[in-house]
């Protein structure tokens, strides 16, 4: 006959979701991060455009990282939290340990510049700011942080 | 898995309807404008992307579609987009190409704006 006592490990209380993923630096890896971005949107009964902008959003914070950090582990690193009393936003935050880069001397794209002098690419992080609500860009020696957020 | 972009061409008299399927990143854009390369050769006047089963872009891609427009300008020809999803929208128009080719909502409507003919 089984004893009665306390469950060894209890559970934690639930906290607000939150999901944790590390994507490989390979092509199309950041449609892999952009499904978890899918179900929480989803789940925390997101409109189908604002999570389409998150997704968005995500892709161009993967492919930053894929493309400038030259990371030395070759993976990006992501996580997902849903916040508010009632899941009122989605916060993502995307890292990479690679060589960082000057965030504040970046030099922002404009159609001018893309049609009239050809210089067509440098849109990644003007298009996260446009597409979420608060975006947050910390780069260094260690690697870059993105942290963006978007409101239900 | 793959979301590789999948390109179809429809002949409309000189316009030509380049519907893709997938996602639009650098291999999808490149193939967009391999197939928009051909139709500008053959002497299409206008050119149609149709968006309708694209979900999501990147802006390597975007800046292949880019190219693909100045080239169309180069050549003296148009470009409309239809289909667009409105996050789609908004990055097209935040990048400017709204500013250089027409949006339309629905491919009906991009054909009779260009004059294409049965």
């Amino acid at each position: 006959m089984a004893q009665r006592g306390s469950a060894p490990n209890e559970p934690a209380a639930a906290g607000p979701p939150e999901v944790s993923l590390t994507i490989p630096v390979a092509p199309e890896m950041e449609i892999v991060a952009t499904a978890q971005a899918d179900a929480l949107g989803e789940y925390m009964d997101m409109s189908r455009d604002k999570i389409d902008e998150v997704k968005l959003a995500l892709v161009e914070a993967c492919i930053n990282a894929f493309e400038h950090a030259e990371t030395e582990d070759k993976q990006v690193h992501i996580t997902f939290r849903v916040g508010g009393d009632t899941g009122e936003w989605l916060e993502i935050e995307v890292r990479d340990r690679g060589r960082g880069f000057d965030a504040q001397g970046i030099e922002s794209p404009s159609p001018h510049k893309t049609f009239e002098e050809r210089r067509r690419r440098g849109w990644g992080l003007h298009i996260i700011k446009s597409l979420m609500d608060e975006v947050e860009i910390v780069s260094g020696d260690w690697g870059t942080r993105i942290l963006m957020r978007k409101y239900k | 898995m793959s979301e590789t972009c999948k390109v179809s061409v429809e002949r409309r008299g000189d316009v030509a309807v380049l519907s893709t399927d997938g996602y639009i990143n650098n291999q999808g854009g490149e193939e967009i404008a391999r197939e928009a390369y051909v139709e500008l050769e053959k002497g299409v006047r206008a050119l149609i992307l149709n968006l309708q089963k694209t979900r999501i872009v990147n802006s390597i891609g975007i800046s292949i579609l880019i190219e693909v427009l100045e080239k169309v300008m180069e050549r003296k020809a148009v470009l409309a987009f239809c289909g667009l999803t409105p996050t789609i929208d908004k990055t097209f128009r935040i990048m400017g190409l709204a500013q250089y080719a027409a949006i339309y909502p629905t491919e009906e409507e991009a054909l009779q704006a260009v004059g294409a003919t049965a």
